[in-house]
């Protein structure tokens, strides 16, 4: 249950993208094409379900107060959770580095489709906020993190195969000069994140008053999305 | 200006408008969205990579000789991340409430592709005072396009100005709220920062039409 609950959270709730803006750069750069979105979105979760257990564990015996205890007692009160931001990056950099370079040897038909897209991943700030978020949501077994890295990076997967279509379609809109490429990209990632903000309610069974207020501004501006979708069908055609 | 040539005062200008590193170059927008509901968090967060890129371009400037190509993302990684952790352990020491609102966004700032973006098209090709410049440059264009999301969205979201209200008090309806204005809750949401951001786009791009994509 509590993994199920987990699972849902990270992909819809908090999803990288449309509630922390996580990996919004290559998000923009590489949404262009449904086939390139795919390819990067899989090297997002493969890295974040290798990187976030990783970076578990190290926090868990090596940087939090009192993790080194099993060193023995006189290094119970070392706390080193300042250096968890060299610690988490240096992992992530040489985990995709390892990464690359064994698929390279076992599967070259996954290196070819992930190719380009793993040295890229090194920097992205979703994979770094996955172990960040992790540690200051303080998840505590070793199969929930694993659990919050693969969910969160379906999350993300989502989030650019979604604007990636959009955008394939959005071609043939008739779009305001200046707005046209970047602008509109952001103001529908925009609108995509009050849809997901819809989520909100899911987990917590409605039982804060205020969540109600806020269903019924996404509700109106869903229709509103709904009339620009149909808009934009009848340019289409 | 006796101490800046015009070209490296353009150095410094041209990321504040026609190179934005946010509306133009796409780079990191990732920690420049999530904090920017309020004003005094833009503003520190504008000053901490005014720091981070400032000091990080020269260190990297200063090395650019001596670091081997195949490992410079591991080598402008670690640099990145012990700058970050310095402005972060300052950040709690000094303005501890303000980190806790901050809170792993500090350390996203080691993967900000701003950063890593500069470093690498100039920082490693330039010499030390030109990349200060450009590091100085870009860090102020961020921080602009941060302050500009940061002012909307606390003045119409919750009325006040680096929490100081402007607006007049929304219980005693007085100011503004006496003939009827109510906050809009609605921008201190995540999804409005981009929408702000993409009007800013929109704006940018109607005054400058060379900039207008295909």
């Amino acid at each position: 249950m509590e993994h199920l609950e987990l699972f849902f959270k990270s992909i819809f709730i908090d999803n990288m993208v449309f509630s922390v803006f996580l990996g919004m750069c290559s998000y923009l750069a590489v949404s262009k094409k449904v086939a390139t979105a795919v390819g990067l979105g899989a090297a997002v979760i493969f890295v974040l379900a290798i990187t976030v257990p990783l970076n578990w564990l190290l926090d868990q015996y090596l940087l939090q107060p009192g993790a080194l205890s099993w060193l023995g007692a006189e290094y119970a009160d070392y706390d080193l959770s300042f250096l968890s931001f060299i610690m988490f990056i240096a992992t992530i950099a040489t985990m995709v580095q390892l990464v690359e370079i064994v698929v390279e040897k076992f599967s070259p038909s996954l290196y070819n489709s992930l190719g380009i897209f793993l040295p890229l991943i090194a920097v992205n700030c979703a994979i770094l906020g996955g172990s960040l978020f992790m540690q200051s949501r303080e998840i505590e077994t070793l199969g929930l993190a694993l659990n919050y890295g693969i969910s969160s990076g379906i999350g993300w997967f989502l989030a650019i195969l979604a604007i990636a279509a959009i955008r394939e379609k959005i071609r043939y809109s008739n779009v305001p000069a200046p707005l046209r490429g970047l602008g509109i990209t952001f103001i529908i990632t925009g609108l995509m994140g009050i849809g997901f903000l819809s989520f909100g309610g899911m987990l917590t069974g409605g039982e804060e008053e205020t969540k109600e207020e806020k269903t019924v501004e996404v509700i109106k501006t869903e229709t509103e999305k709904d009339k620009e979708l149909a808009n934009n069908t009848k340019i289409v055609k | 200006m006796g101490l800046l040539s015009k070209k490296d005062t353009k150095l410094i200008t041209d990321p504040l408008a026609d190179n934005n590193p946010i509306t133009i170059q796409v780079l990191g927008i990732c920690s420049a969205l999530a904090i920017t509901a309020e004003l005094k968090a833009s503003l520190v967060m504008g000053i901490a990579v005014l720091f981070v890129l400032g000091v990080g371009n020269v260190v990297i400037s200063l090395m650019r000789n001596i670091i081997p190509s195949k490992i410079r993302i591991i080598v402008q990684l670690i640099v990145v991340a012990t700058l970050v952790i310095i402005v972060d352990q300052v950040l709690k020491a000094y303005q501890y409430e303000l980190s806790k609102t901050l809170a792993v966004f500090v350390g996203l700032i080691i993967t900000n592709c701003i950063i890593m973006g500069r470093f690498e098209a100039f920082a490693l090709g330039n010499g030390p005072w030109k990349s200060f410049l450009d590091g100085i440059g870009n860090a102020l264009g961020y921080a602009v396009i941060l302050l500009i999301v940061g002012f909307f969205r606390e003045l119409l979201g919750s009325g006040t100005l680096f929490g100081v209200p402007v607006l007049g008090d929304p219980i005693e309806k007085t100011g503004v709220y006496s003939i009827g204005y109510e906050n809009n809750g609605f921008m201190l949401m995540p999804p409005m920062a981009l929408i702000v951001v993409g009007l800013i786009i929109w704006v940018q791009r109607s005054r400058n039409k060379a900039l207008i994509e295909d």
